[in-house]
């Protein structure tokens, strides 16, 4: 056999590089506004923001409002279930994360980073398993929610206390406007830090 | 093997075009004069009615958007209007959601058959995993097209489903907006869907093709799974499976208008007469019949594996059930394809298709219903499921490839024509 050991690349190797690479990033490069396409448009990011008037709320009251295309529990809590909250052991949470989107990722699950103001409680409503929307009004084992697909038991600062759910119900940024008179969802980052959000 | 064309142009418009794109040729070859296995049985039909079906589908479907509006203030709206004041649309739209369902249990049996027989051992493996792909895209189809019409069942379904992705580490949560589109299943998600249903179909139509490419390469396997050796095993197709398919498929679409004339709901769901609202779940979410066991096999994971969550570990499972169907030709080891010579397998298939059905009981039910009661101590269908799970991919992981190794095949007919004719027979005089 001859050998072919140190053979120079020619030109030719080079057009055919640099042409093939040229097609792949180009290619790359428009497929990208393809798959981008499908996620939420400028429009549906917009309507990040909505407010609520909850003044009339009775304490023991629990509204359900829409919020991005998703529910949102509003309760205003008992003296007693408040307590309840606060007193729950921290050993007892499945999930020892606030998941409040006003405090940083680290806060804990004390019932007091899952509240601006103890006596209302506000959670998005989508169960953290597959979405269902849990059945609330003190309902389940833990005087909060219970989810009716798989069974997830939420206590009354919506914790997940039992079930297939992994996470606690999650907390939306929101402020309090009007001397606490409105709520307002999807609060701006400067809102929420000129708010009072404070890790417990 | 591709036999040798002997189709023989008479007109000169038909040499005429023949030497210009010998299409007619090429149907001549694949449906007239296909040299076919002379033993197929009625089980070897389905693929023809699943052609007919898939047919159904795309006609029904087309003249379904001409009338229906793929938004969320109307969608609901326009199916009720298509049932109730578009000319024949009652018809159009039962055949059309019937026919979803009639195409499932055709091709649950038709892949049924296909693991009996061992449909998908060498050389057809490449036919068996575009087979199982078509499934694949028959499943997204049916998913999104229950989606449509808009009502508690199409919108909690959607949301349980495209939920499951959310499980994955990481980038779940990314994936699932971009399904959505938005923040929940909204609108986006519903345009989405209607555009993907449309398209689906077609491709479906496209993999078909292949499929029948890949199975004229090797030709039929057939229940002895012994190979064609000569001339003695083969019938044209035409007229003898024409008319075999036909009668098979006048059969099944007498069952198919029994359930689009007089049952015509009775498959679907009552919460999707009420239309989607994103603020009240049904109490009892349960997808459509033909996903109840890979919905069983789901909800059968409650336990967390290591660093694999509960969650996780059921959306993995339930994938995992259809992917295992890809390497199939793989697990199973043994030289014999037909199960009718297989003595220990051919009792574990039946175990497994009970397995599949009783899979089917359990996602219809609340996993923490007992399955019976007796003296106070019962079993809850998620335990069931659980074992049924196991049996599932036990069968594909573990008993398939064993088998292989211990099982003692029974005598095989040395022929297609043998086991016909019987073993006595002089018929196939030596040449």
């Amino acid at each position: 056999m001859t050998d072919h050991i140190s053979e120079e690349p020619t030109r030719r190797d080079f057009i055919y590089i640099a042409a093939g690479g040229a097609a792949a990033i180009g290619g790359a490069l428009t497929i990208w506004p393809f798959i981008h396409q499908m996620n939420p448009a400028a429009d549906t990011l917009a309507l990040g923001s909505i407010r609520k008037d909850i003044s009339s709320l009775a304490v023991g009251q629990e509204i359900t409002i829409m919020f991005r295309g998703g529910p949102v529990f509003i309760r205003r809590r008992t003296e007693a279930e408040i307590a309840e909250a606060v007193d729950t052991p921290f050993d007892a949470l499945p999930d020892d994360m606030a998941r409040n989107e006003n405090l940083p990722d680290d806060a804990s699950a004390v019932d007091a980073n899952r509240v601006l103001n103890p006596e209302f409680l506000i959670v998005k409503g989508n169960c953290t398993h597959l979405g269902c929307v849990p059945v609330g009004n003190g309902a389940g084992d833990y005087d909060g929610w219970f989810c009716p697909c798989h069974g997830s038991h939420y206590d009354a600062s919506a914790r997940i206390r039992r079930g297939p759910a992994p996470e606690n119900l999650p907390v939306p940024t929101y402020i309090f406007e009007n001397e606490g008179a409105v709520v307002k969802l999807g609060a701006t980052s400067d809102e929420v830090a000129a708010a009072g959000w404070s890790v417990a | 093997m591709s036999h040798q064309s002997t189709y023989n142009p008479q007109t000169g418009f038909e040499k005429w075009l023949d030497a210009r794109l010998p299409i007619v040729r090429l149907g001549y070859d694949s449906f007239v004069d296909f040299p076919t296995p002379r033993n197929l049985n009625y089980w070897y039909t389905f693929g023809g009615i699943l052609a007919v079906f898939l047919v159904i589908q795309i006609l029904s479907g087309v003249v379904l958007a001409m009338h229906y509006v793929p938004h969320v203030d109307h969608a609901f709206d326009s199916v009720e209007r298509i049932r109730r004041d578009v000319n024949y649309g009652w018809l159009i739209q039962s055949m059309h959601a019937n026919g979803a369902a009639f195409f499932f249990v055709a091709v649950y049996l038709h892949m049924f058959r296909g693991l009996y027989y061992g449909s998908y051992k060498s050389p057809r493996e490449i036919l068996w995993i575009i087979g199982v792909v078509i499934y694949l895209l028959m499943m997204a189809a049916a998913f999104m097209g229950y989606v449509l019409p808009w009502g508690q069942m199409s919108y909690w379904g959607a949301t349980v489903i495209t939920n499951l992705v959310g499980a994955l580490p990481v980038v779940g949560e990314g994936i699932r907006e971009w399904l959505w589109g938005d923040f929940a299943v909204g609108n986006a998600t519903l345009n989405r869907f209607f555009s993907l249903h449309y398209l689906i179909p077609f491709l479906i139509a496209g993999l078909v093709i292949l499929h029948i490419w890949a199975l004229h390469v090797p030709g039929n396997n057939n229940p002895t799974g012994v190979e064609v050796k000569g001339k003695g095993d083969t019938l044209p197709f035409h007229p003898y499976y024409t008319v075999k398919d036909g009668f098979a498929i006048v059969l099944f679409l007498m069952i198919f208008a029994g359930f689009v004339f007089y049952l015509p709901n009775v498959l679907g769901h009552a919460d999707n007469s009420i239309e989607a609202n994103p603020l009240v779940t049904p109490a009892h979410i349960v997808p459509e019949w033909y996903f109840l066991p890979f919905y069983a096999i789901l909800r059968a994971v409650t336990f967390d594996i290591g660093p694999i969550s509960a969650k996780l570990g059921g959306v993995l499972a339930m994938f995992g059930a259809i992917g295992v169907l890809f390497v199939v030709p793989w697990l199973d080891g043994s030289p014999v394809k037909s199960m009718r010579y297989r003595p220990i397998a051919k009792w574990c298939f039946l175990i497994f298709v009970i397995a599949c059905l009783g899979l089917g009981w359990c996602g219809a039910e609340n996993p923490d219903n007992l399955v019976f009661e007796f003296g106070g101590v019962g079993m809850k269908f998620v335990v069931l499921s659980q074992i049924l799970t196991a049996y599932y991919f036990a069968f594909f992981l573990v008993i398939l490839p064993v088998l292989g190794f211990i099982e003692k095949p029974t005598e095989r007919p040395a022929s297609i024509e043998a086991s016909v004719l019987g073993s006595s027979s002089n018929a196939t005089p030596a040449e």
